[in-house]
């Protein structure tokens, strides 16, 4: 993976000795909290119900052991010995002292860390495939490109006061485990009809209020322009995008406003422009990027075979680990997701033991994934019990990746100021609800937000969950039949909300509909594309009287 | 016409008042114009050979179009001054001095030692801009100074 130097280091220690100054001018009353506030954001840091919140960078969710042990390190010694892995492959601290927070990001960056634009109007820390230089069904390992990308949006003059928020994410394969198409820009690397490399650019999606599914603007941009045709479409949404309404400014909105045709015409118009200045590193710094992302010194001869005697294991084989690349390996995910937890959440100790383990079976290296669980890219299989056995003593050995369970959810409104609802006591019951049922139900992704601003990614779940604030009483609204995969899809608000222990029996009724109509192997999200909604309102809605009734055609 | 408390150059200042966007393309002797955010910095461009004064004014400095306007000019080839007028402070020098700005008039006065500071906060950049510094990319392949 990559490795800092002496650049990028001097780099992060500028920025730590600059954000120490600049607490420093605050505690003085030379810096007005207002004036105070984007400078925090942009290094992490957000004032919150109870405390400031720190959001650590993880570039592209990769990390080290070195890196993970340090993460558990600050958990203890900083916060109140957990952390909170997000949906943006990134860990936040919920107990910040603001004082405290110049020494964090010393920390951070002795073990080439740091929390540069987790916040703020500006490029954010760029995300991208968990199984990034593993997976077998991608074309080329996108971090190096995401690494290219993430130094050229570090401190970029133009950028840093932007309409609204900014997200990339880089992907290399068909098959989209990063919900590429929901991202302000959406990389998808693609090989053309002569084998070169270049990028798909998807423009203008997003979550939030206004959820929208990013449009391609162009299927090939040389990979010798990556830099140049990101910062051609920053210039037109800086210049352009809405600063009359926060609610507006994101550039899924400037895009939709415009049209995907005229939109796409200005940026090719300052792209133009932009090659004419040579603004685009040179391919030797790709190659020097890519030299660290080369893989592991695998095992040539590791073996293919398992031993699946274990049913509890055997089942965590088959729900959590994915297709290596290489023959006798296997990425394993740890799910963060026990059941009644706290979705994303770990202990410093499981952090560090998390850590030990990526160094102990996985070339010491580990990744944040977007669904807030973490992953072990290279694993031999002659190991995988082993590993399992360590994870399970943790209580970190659940086998529920992709299943109700497996809920995503935002911290809500027992941390966030934005929050409208709770989030967590309502996976919590969820979890707890269907924790004997995982098997029956299939994969069914369940998504919860805390409020409009969707961090829990609702629109995206296979069942999604808002939270809302309905005349000062939680209220939560149902929506089905989103996906951020390949076939991305927006759910749909089934209808009126439901109160937190109504919404736990909402979701009863619609998996009740779906076990009802399921043909052959079908998840929950394919019956829901066949049969439509109204068979699941009919069951929610339905006079009280009538609420067994399941449809006649079951 | 705003004063500076900060100027990299050695000419003499302009000393027209900066005319608005709109009145500038009619005023045929004007030589310092005034940029809002809402302004397109390429109107200029037909006229940048007899500007010697660029105001680009921060109403807040949140709104960041000023940046882009800035080196949308300096791409251009303008080389007159290019000032940055309005809610300027400290913490925005750096970016601004690398999109192109050489003067500065804040509307509050900036203290000068925290302003110095600023102007040279970070030892390299990432990104070529309008500043002319060699970006790290190209300190580590060489052709770097």
């Amino acid at each position: 993976m990559y490795k800092y130097d002496q650049y990028d280091q001097a780099m992060v220690d500028a920025r730590v000795a600059q954000f120490r100054d600049q607490v420093q001018r605050r505690v003085e009353g030379h810096i007005t909290e207002d004036q105070f506030k984007p400078i925090r954001l942009q290094n992490g840091l957000y004032l919150q119900l109870h405390a400031y919140m720190l959001r650590v960078a993880i570039p592209y969710g990769t990390l080290n052991s070195r890196q993970m042990r340090m993460l558990g390190d600050i958990a203890d010694k900083y916060d109140r010995g957990y952390g909170h892995f997000t949906t943006r492959q990134n860990i936040q601290y919920n107990w910040i002292k603001l004082a405290e927070a110049p020494d964090i990001l010393a920390d951070l960056a002795t073990v080439e860390m740091h929390a540069i634009q987790t916040s703020g109007n500006c490029i954010r820390n760029i995300s991208a495939d968990h199984y990034a230089g593993a997976a077998a069904d991608e074309i080329v390992d996108p971090r190096p490109y995401a690494e290219l990308l993430r130094q050229w949006s570090s401190f970029h003059p133009e950028f840093l006061a932007l309409p609204r928020k900014f997200k990339i994410c880089v992907i290399a394969s068909q098959t989209d485990r990063a919900a590429m198409k929901l991202h302000d820009i959406g990389i998808r690397l693609v090989k053309n009809d002569a084998g070169e490399i270049g990028a798909a650019f998807y423009v203008g999606g997003g979550m939030g209020r206004t959820p929208m599914i990013a449009p391609c603007i162009r299927e090939f941009v040389p990979i010798d322009q990556l830099v140049t045709y990101s910062e051609a479409c920053l210039r037109v949404y800086n210049r352009y995008g809405r600063r009359d309404n926060k609610f507006k400014a994101r550039i899924k909105i400037l895009v939709h406003e415009l049209g995907k045709e005229e939109y796409t015409r200005q940026v090719e118009e300052e792209f133009a422009h932009l090659q004419t200045l040579n603004i685009e590193p040179p391919l030797a710094e790709l190659e020097r990027i890519k030299a660290h992302f080369t893989d592991p010194p695998f095992d040539a001869g590791a073996s293919d075979e398992l031993d699946l005697s274990d049913p509890d294991f055997a089942l965590w084989v088959e729900r959590n680990c994915h297709a290596h690349k290489q023959p006798g390996y296997i990425s394993a995910t740890v799910s963060l997701k026990p059941v009644g937890g706290i979705p994303g959440d770990a202990s410093a100790d499981q952090i560090r033991l998390m850590a030990d383990l990526a160094r102990d079976y996985s070339f010491d290296e580990c990744r944040v994934t977007h669904a807030q669980n973490i992953v072990y890219p290279h694993v031999r299989k002659a190991d995988l019990y082993a590993l399992w056995q360590k994870l399970d003593e943790a209580n970190l050995g659940i086998a529920n990746l992709d299943r109700i369970g497996d809920i995503i959810a935002c911290p809500g409104l027992d941390y966030c100021s934005l929050a409208n609802a709770r989030s967590i006591p309502v996976a919590q019951k969820i979890s707890e609800n269907f924790a004997t049922r995982e098997e029956e139900i299939g994969e069914l992704k369940l998504k919860i937000s805390g409020c409009i601003n969707a961090c829990g990614h609702h629109h995206a779940g296979h069942i999604g969950i808002l939270g809302v604030d309905r005349k000062g009483v939680e209220n939560y609204q149902l929506l089905l039949g989103g996906c951020e995969g390949d076939d991305t899809s927006l759910g749909q608000i089934t209808g009126p909300g439901f109160d937190e222990d109504g919404i736990v029996g909402a979701v009863e009724k619609a998996t009740d509909v779906y076990l009802a109509n399921r043909q052959g192997g079908e998840r929950f999200l394919d019956t829901y594309r066949r049969i439509g909604m109204a068979p699941f309102k009919e069951a929610l809605y339905a006079p009280k009287n009538e609420i067994k009734g399941e449809p006649a055609n079951g | 016409m705003v004063e500076p408390q900060f100027r990299f150059r050695d000419d003499e200042p302009a000393a027209d008042p900066a005319v608005t966007v709109d009145n500038f393309g009619e005023q045929t002797n004007a030589a310092a114009v005034r940029l809002e955010p809402g302004d397109d910095a390429r109107d200029l461009l037909p006229y940048l050979d007899r500007i010697r004064l660029v105001e680009v004014n921060f109403p807040a400095f949140t709104d960041g179009r000023g940046y882009s306007a800035a080196r949308i000019l300096r791409e251009a080839g303008y080389t007159g001054e290019l000032r940055a007028v309005g809610d300027v402070l400290i913490d925005q020098l750096f970016a601004m001095r690398r999109c192109g700005f050489d003067s500065f008039a804040p509307d509050a006065a900036l203290d000068p030692t925290h302003a110095e500071a600023a102007f040279k906060v970070f030892p390299e950049v990432y990104q070529p801009a309008a500043d002319g510094r060699n970006p790290i990319w190209k300190l580590r392949h060489g052709g770097g100074n």
